[in-house]
């Protein structure tokens, strides 16, 4: 029952996100074909009455011609079957094949720096609010939250400056060096490494802010409870206090924000891989944008919308084995 | 109250940033000329000096006025979308709580619906839909705001939800108050803090989108907004070509206005919720 309603909410979800898709660039005057057409015609002259013709036979081929309320069931059956239309801009690739090429850079690249800046920050946190550790680790590890205000992207700027482009350690951009062959070579894979750092470390410390934030206000109410004090007199040691007190209570709530913090944390990676040119979802965006391509916009908007309804959907599902007091909730 | 300061350190610290930030801002406006923000004003590619005081840029622009325009267009967008965003949250959120039943049920599904879809992509959605030409500060802050009232609204309805039950709102009930005035005159006192804090979160997204936007090239291209500054460094290979000023500059000022909302939003917390104040 608890499945089948929250597949109902995630297909609710990614159909308000299509008929807003839908239906804003329609109240727009802007006509998608029209836009990158004359664009084209500027650049490279053919004259008006051909563009119109152009624009025709294209609106035709895209079904722009049929009733509105047929192109927006055609419309949401294509979104449901994840089949977003084809590029006008790279015209034979289908908006789908553009994001496959794209998408497991920037999945890895999440998937890594969102693991990585979830554990960091919840052990930090933790650290922040334990009253046993030292002075000085409770003052630096509160400071982390200072990163709470800085997105991902300015940090980014700041790295390139500092890291790449003064002390010329890393590249500034790119995600592999120049000149080098796309292989699975040991060198190739070390140079990609090589690319990902920088990025990594501003998506990892510009979301830190929030776990440690979150959690050491979790810390600090945990230390009241009767059962940590019960805990302490009956000698357990400071370190499974720390284990199976501090950071097993708060897993629940900070997996909850997790999930609900996907949306940013991919919007965060994609703009931070405009800002370092990785061939990502981002990159295939901002190219997008540029060259006025309507449908992989919507696409892209799309296909990220579904997989966060969707992953938020799995993270609930999952809170059964985080948490036995759920589990006898739902039985 | 000075004492409250010395212990409320992030507001303290956050309200100084903003007050700098702000003199800095009135300053340049009063002695920059305006013209020098746009291209061919002055020496293109100049690096820092006395003379341009953060550089000039590919397209000759003093980056200093166009900090200082930027600053202050980034402030038109921030306080304008986050007005319109706490107030329609306000006023929803209280139709919702107070009224309850099927208003309550209608509004509080769409913000539960539209919450999970990510506002920064519909926002994408929405300024790549509008003509390039026709993007002003204004249209800005009004996309950035069409998907930002939700989060007020759930937390003004809930904060509504809770007091509602209280005895002081009982007495005024029972005392023949109708339910206008309890509203304005026994609600609404009340909520202050959390709407203060609610105004401060909605300004930090405001300045957040618009500037996402303008960084990935949606911002209005014409105005030296700082996103669009940064764009116009990566799309111009800043780094690259060794022009490092450009896109440093909004970069840190950028950091220094989020940073400071970010500071006063936490110090408003502490505030609204003296429960999570640290217990030393």
């Amino acid at each position: 029952m608890f499945v089948i309603k929250r597949l109902l909410f995630v297909l609710l979800v990614v159909w308000s996100a299509s008929t807003i898709t839908f239906f804003i660039p329609r109240i727009s005057d802007i006509n998608p074909i029209r836009e990158r057409f004359a664009e084209l015609a500027r650049l490279g002259g053919f004259s008006a009455g051909e563009l119109e013709k152009i624009v025709e036979s294209y609106s035709k081929a895209f079904g722009l011609d049929k009733p509105l309320m047929q192109q927006y069931f055609d419309y949401i059956g294509g979104v449901m079957t994840l089949d977003f239309g084809v590029s006008l801009n790279k015209f034979p690739k289908t908006v789908l094949m553009l994001i496959a090429e794209s998408l497991p850079w920037t999945i890895g690249l999440i998937l890594v720096t969102t693991i990585l800046s979830f554990v960091i920050g919840n052990l930090v946190g933790a650290l922040a609010a334990w009253p046993l550790s030292p002075k000085w680790v409770r003052g630096v590890s509160t400071s982390f939250i200072l990163f709470q205000g800085v997105p991902p992207v300015l940090l980014a700027i700041l790295l390139i400056f500092f890291v790449a482009f003064k002390l010329n350690i890393l590249p500034i951009a790119g995600a592999y060096s120049i000149g080098t062959v796309p292989d699975f070579t040991f060198e190739f894979l070390l140079d990609v490494a090589r690319h990902q750092i920088l990025p990594g470390i501003a998506l990892i410390f510009g979301s830190l802010g929030t776990w440690v934030l979150s959690m050491r206000g979790m810390g600090i109410t945990i230390q009241g409870e009767d059962y940590v004090i019960f805990a302490e007199h009956k000698g357990l040691s400071s370190y499974t206090i720390f284990k199976d007190y501090y950071l097993r209570n708060a897993l629940l709530p900070q997996v909850t924000a997790l999930a609900l913090a996907l949306g940013n944390v991919i919007t965060s990676a994609i703009v931070v891989e405009t800002i370092f040119g990785l061939p990502g979802l981002g990159f295939v965006l901002i190219t997008a944008i540029r060259s006025n391509d309507f449908l992989v916009i919507y696409g892209i908007v799309l296909f990220i919308t579904i997989a966060v309804a969707v992953l938020m959907a799995l993270v609930e599902l999952l809170y059964p084995l985080l948490d036995p007091r759920v589990r006898q909730g739902q039985e | 109250m000075i004492n409250y300061f010395k212990r409320n350190i992030s507001l303290t610290i956050g309200l100084g940033l903003l007050i700098f930030l702000i003199l800095f801002t009135l300053h340049g406006l009063l002695t920059v000329e305006f013209k020098q923000a746009y291209p061919l004003a002055v020496r293109p590619k100049q690096p820092p000096s006395l003379k341009y005081l953060f550089g000039t840029d590919f397209f000759g622009r003093d980056l200093y006025t166009a900090m200082v325009v930027g600053v202050w267009q980034t402030a038109i967008i921030g306080l304008l979308a986050g007005a319109a965003g706490t107030i329609i949250g306000i006023v929803l959120g209280f139709i919702s709580a107070y009224f309850s039943g099927l208003v309550d049920v209608v509004i509080k599904f769409i913000c539960q619906i539209l919450t999970p879809i990510p506002a920064f992509l519909i926002q994408v959605v929405i300024a790549s839909s509008i003509d390039k030409r026709d993007v002003t500060i204004i249209t800005m802050a009004v996309v950035v705001f069409l998907l930002s009232w939700m989060a007020p609204t759930l937390v003004i309805r809930s904060q509504v939800l809770s007091m509602r039950e209280r005895q002081f709102v009982a007495v005024a009930k029972l005392s023949g108050m109708n339910s206008l005035e309890i509203i304005f005159k026994e609600i609404f006192p009340n909520l202050l803090p959390f709407i203060a804090a609610a105004f401060v979160a909605q300004v930090f997204q405001a300045v957040f989108a618009s500037f996402y936007l303008a960084v990935i090239g949606l911002g209005p291209l014409r105005e030296p907004l700082l996103g669009n500054t940064i764009w116009a460094a990566q799309s111009q290979s800043a780094f690259f070509n060794g022009w490092w000023w450009w896109p440093v500059g909004p970069s840190v000022a950028m950091i220094l206005i989020l940073g400071s909302l970010a500071l006063i939003n936490m110090g408003l917390d502490e505030m609204a919720n003296p429960r999570i104040r640290n217990k030393e």
